[in-house]
């Protein structure tokens, strides 16, 4: 309980990464909170990785977390630029209301 | 010890509780609060653990930049108060609210599965080639290992970035009518003939220019 070990991050990292994905599942309002989700699950991912090279006492997954943060700034950056986009052209982004896909 | 697990307890509750906050804020922007308020408790978890650089990158990175680009969109497209309900379920009957419940608990108990039941090898452990070293700074170290062996994984990553952003102000580009802008092409290709008029005046006289 009061030595903190790999199975603690773990963990934190897994409650995490399931927030967002209920986020992604039950969000009816909009996108922006979706991509909101996203960047949480990559948040979760991201304490997987530092916790596994903390604990290994290998480099490499440091190396990785600042690639999978540059990633995430232009996944973001993107999907930012396509939802004002978005909303230019029809005035909405609620997540109810986006079905010219018919899905 | 026993205040590294204290201040571990207290650094995951909040982030857990601000990643609740995200996903069921009514208002966008107090989601993109709580979304910062995660983010920095996380990256107090890294520099806690050992992972000083990681740690002050994602505050430079997350809370200075995308939280900001989030905050900045929230607010230009003027959609921060939503009405209704937090999952509003008027398209479907609301079916999708047990069924995303169920498939994320059902992911939930399995990564608790992986992780419960799984125990690292001790073969493992300093095993691989790029330890980290005691005697130089997390910073320091990174660096090493960043732009020797990583040196061709860094360029792309800074190639991906250079396409977002390309990308981005392509999306956002919109050419709006009736405002004045330079033509450098018109600009350059003027010759003096028809940029210079000699005109023969009279003494004592002015002349009229733009008849």
């Amino acid at each position: 309980m009061f030595s903190i070990g790999l199975g603690h991050y773990l963990t934190l990292a897994a409650i995490i990464f399931t927030i967002g994905v209920v986020g992604i599942f039950l969000n009816r309002k909009n996108v922006i909170v979706i991509l909101m989700s996203i960047e949480l699950i990559l948040l979760a991912v991201n304490i997987n990785l530092v916790a596994f090279s903390i604990f290994i006492n290998d480099l490499s997954g440091q190396i990785f977390t600042l690639f999978i943060l540059t990633v995430a700034a232009a996944e973001a950056a993107i999907g930012l630029a396509i939802i004002v986009v978005y909303f230019r052209n029809s005035d909405t982004i609620r997540v109810e209301e986006i079905k010219n896909l018919k899905g | 010890m026993i205040a590294h697990s204290v201040f571990f307890y207290i650094f995951s509750l909040i982030a857990i509780v601000s990643a609740v906050m995200v996903t069921v804020s009514k208002n966008t922007v107090h989601s993109v609060f709580f979304l910062i308020l995660d983010f920095i408790s996380i990256s107090c978890l890294f520099i806690m653990i050992g992972a000083e650089f990681l740690g002050m990158i994602m505050l430079i990175v997350y809370v200075g930049a995308v939280a900001v680009l989030f905050l900045f969109v929230v607010m230009m497209l003027n959609v921060a108060e939503q009405k209704g309900q937090w999952f509003s379920s008027r398209w479907d009957g609301g079916t999708h609210i047990p069924v995303g419940l169920l498939v994320s608990l059902i992911i939930f108990f399995e990564l608790i599965i992986v992780i419960g039941g799984w125990k690292y090898k001790p073969d493992l452990l300093n095993s691989l080639s790029i330890n980290i070293s005691n005697e130089v700074t997390n910073t320091r170290s990174i660096g090493n290992v960043l732009y020797t062996d990583y040196i061709l994984l860094f360029q792309i990553s800074g190639m991906i970035l250079l396409v977002a952003m390309i990308g981005a102000i392509v999306l956002t580009y919109r050419e709006r009518a009736g405002v004045k802008r330079q033509s450098y092409v018109k600009q350059i290709s003027r010759e003096k003939d028809e940029g210079v008029d000699l005109v023969e005046t009279e003494r004592n006289k002015g002349v009229k220019i733009d008849v």
